[in-house]
């Protein structure tokens, strides 16, 4: 173990023309979380549509997945709820019934188990709506037009918190453009679509990573449960060259501060999606899916290997 | 001025800045939420739906119930609607609530917004059937009926009054709703044949009225009367009547040593 490792310019130049250069099997391989993300986002978005609308059935009277994101119950018995939506109504005064309550654990420990943000990767509707305006905007020259604290987020969360005690009501339900999109992809058509247009054209045009990585309170939310989880993504700083590609694909660029990455060996933070653009795109291989405890083994192993 | 009190000043001008975009974001943020949820009055909840406001409050907006209806009688409200956002309606001239008997929408349910207290669907109170008497064909003096007839509770929730009219002509057949029994469930309202319906459903507090705790209907022997005044113990059988001793005749009046 020595102080820190040099760097050199050419090994980053080096790194980025190796990216460049790719072979197509090596570019679409680099796609598959996107594709695994996309699946995973429509096929939820499916079962719920078909149960709602085709009568999809496990067996006979056992409804598929029925309900939406804020609450569901899946093959007739396992019930989930969003925790964010079940704590809004907590904070009203009112007394909610068990299932929904079990629900909300049972979703809150999953996420605190693969990170909470794996929600907004992985689930929520309107990360496509922000995914595509992220993506148009990095092929278009939009200069940015002012910066935003990323940390107003937490502020809106804790609004919608103080809020929903003050108003009586779930207050970010009852404005939540995500709740909009699921309900009327599920259950029909409303005016929904136009605040989903005004986040659209607010991270296209105004502010990169507006609504997912400055506002949204459910993103907010998630990423405070995700402080500890277990999937995080492995940092090896023997085979980083300080290339940088990784944070140019990365929706949340702050929690890939890689002198910190150095000090933990891992993307700690909870902002973290895991959504794998980084260790799919990372030329030298030095970011990779990992579990937590593992974490620590597989740098001396690595490390060990290479002496 | 010292540096400290430079950064100081700079602090308390940043912090009264945030305070104020806090404070003036909260507000809109709340007064939206108000606008929302100022409930079109005439949305008309599934069986055993909260008073509306803890209603709002619980709903998570899931559509649990709305899947668990086999009669896809309820929908969820879209935004921009006049329905509050998210929430589950229903609209009777569309498709009533046919009253399941075990009430699926309601078992559904995660949160209790529609509350387990209801076990007897006949004892859910979704709105109050009312009828313009002045479009109603059977108050018009036709043999209509048609919501006396389709009402599940019938002769309870609607009964029919008869009227007589003058000779030759058929008694009137009045329809009248029953708020002891009226479920709300606006079967009536699809069945009505005018072509707008002469019975509609509407939530409780848009159509009844409320007397006074101060009136007391004397004649209605249930009600307790409160004032020294007594009405004689039912159970003393009154005096019989003296039988005069002679046929009344104008002197009548003197008996009795008058
Ligand atoms: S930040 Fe919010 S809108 Fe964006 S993906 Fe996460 S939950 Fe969805
Ligand atoms: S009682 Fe039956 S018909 Fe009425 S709303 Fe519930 S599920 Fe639908
Ligand atoms: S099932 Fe309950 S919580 Fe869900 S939409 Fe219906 S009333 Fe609301
Ligand atoms: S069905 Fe309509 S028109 Fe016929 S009696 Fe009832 S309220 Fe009147």
């Amino acid at each position: 173990m020595s102080g820190m490792p040099q760097y050199s310019r050419a090994d980053a130049l080096a790194s980025i023309e190796k990216l460049r250069r790719r072979a197509w099997p090596a570019r679409f391989w680099s796609w598959r979380y996107i594709v695994l993300r996309r699946l995973s986002q429509f096929g939820i978005l499916l079962l719920f549509f078909g149960t709602a609308h085709w009568g999809w059935q496990a067996a006979k009277d056992v409804p598929v997945l029925t309900g939406n994101l804020s609450a569901s119950e899946f093959m007739g018995w396992f019930p989930m709820a969003d925790p964010f939506a079940v704590l809004q109504i907590f904070l009203t005064g009112h007394l909610l019934q068990p299932e929904v309550i079990l629900g909300a654990a049972i979703v809150l420990g999953f996420y605190l188990l693969v990170g909470g943000r794996v929600y907004c990767a992985w689930v929520c509707p309107v990360n496509l709506v922000t995914d595509l305006a992220g993506w148009l905007r990095q092929r278009l020259p939009i200069p940015a037009l002012f910066a935003l604290s990323r940390n107003l987020r937490y502020l809106v969360l804790a609004a919608a918190l103080v809020l929903s005690a003050i108003t009586g009501v779930a207050a970010f339900e009852w404005v939540s453009p995500i709740g909009m999109m699921h309900r009327e992809i599920i259950f029909g058509f409303g005016l929904g679509f136009l605040a989903l247009s005004a986040i659209f054209l607010f991270d296209l045009l105004i502010l990169k990573n507006g609504w997912c990585g400055h506002l949204c309170p459910l993103g907010a939310f998630y990423g405070v449960v995700g402080r500890t989880a277990l999937i995080r993504v492995r940092f090896d700083k023997a085979s980083c060259t300080h290339c940088g590609e990784c944070a140019r694909v990365c929706p949340e660029p702050q929690v890939l501060n890689l002198k910190k990455l150095e000090e933990v060996g891992l993307v700690a933070s909870g902002e973290c999606s895991n959504c794998g653009r980084c260790t799919a795109l990372c030329p030298e291989d030095s970011l990779n899916f990992d579990l937590r405890p593992l974490i620590r083994k597989h740098h001396e192993a690595r490390a060990g290997g290479q002496v | 001025m010292s540096d400290k009190s430079v950064k100081r000043r700079d602090f308390l001008v940043k912090l009264a800045q945030g305070s104020a975009l806090a404070a003036t974001a909260g507000t809109l943020w709340a007064y939206m939420v108000k606008q929302e949820v100022r409930a079109h009055p005439y949305a008309l909840r599934p069986p055993g739906a909260l008073a509306e406001h803890d209603f709002n409050a619980l709903c998570i907006k899931c559509g649990q119930c709305v899947n668990a209806c086999p009669y896809d009688t309820l929908k969820l409200a879209g935004a921009g609607g006049d329905i509050p956002i998210g929430t589950p309606f229903f609209k009777p001239r569309e498709i009533p609530c046919y009253l399941c008997p075990d009430i699926p929408c309601l078992k559904a349910c995660p949160t209790g917004a529609l509350s387990p207290k209801l076990k007897n669907i006949n004892d859910s109170r979704m709105g109050l059937a009312v009828i313009d008497l002045e479009h109603c064909l059977s108050w018009k003096g036709l043999r209509c009926e048609i919501c006396h007839r389709e009402c599940p509770l019938k002769g309870k929730a609607i009964v029919l009054e008869t009227h007589p009219r003058g000779i030759s002509k058929h008694a009137m057949f009045f329809p009248i709703v029953n708020s002891d029994y009226c479920t709300g469930c606006g079967i009536c309202e699809k069945a009505c044949p005018t072509s707008e319906p002469a019975i509609r459903i509407l939530p409780h507090q848009m159509v009844q009225g409320k007397i006074g705790e101060h009136y007391r209907l004397g004649w209605t022997f249930e009600t307790e009367i409160t004032q020294e005044f007594k009405p004689a113990a039912p159970s003393a059988p009154p005096a019989p009547a003296e039988v005069p001793k002679q046929a009344p005749g104008m002197d009548y009046l003197n008996e009795g040593g008058l």
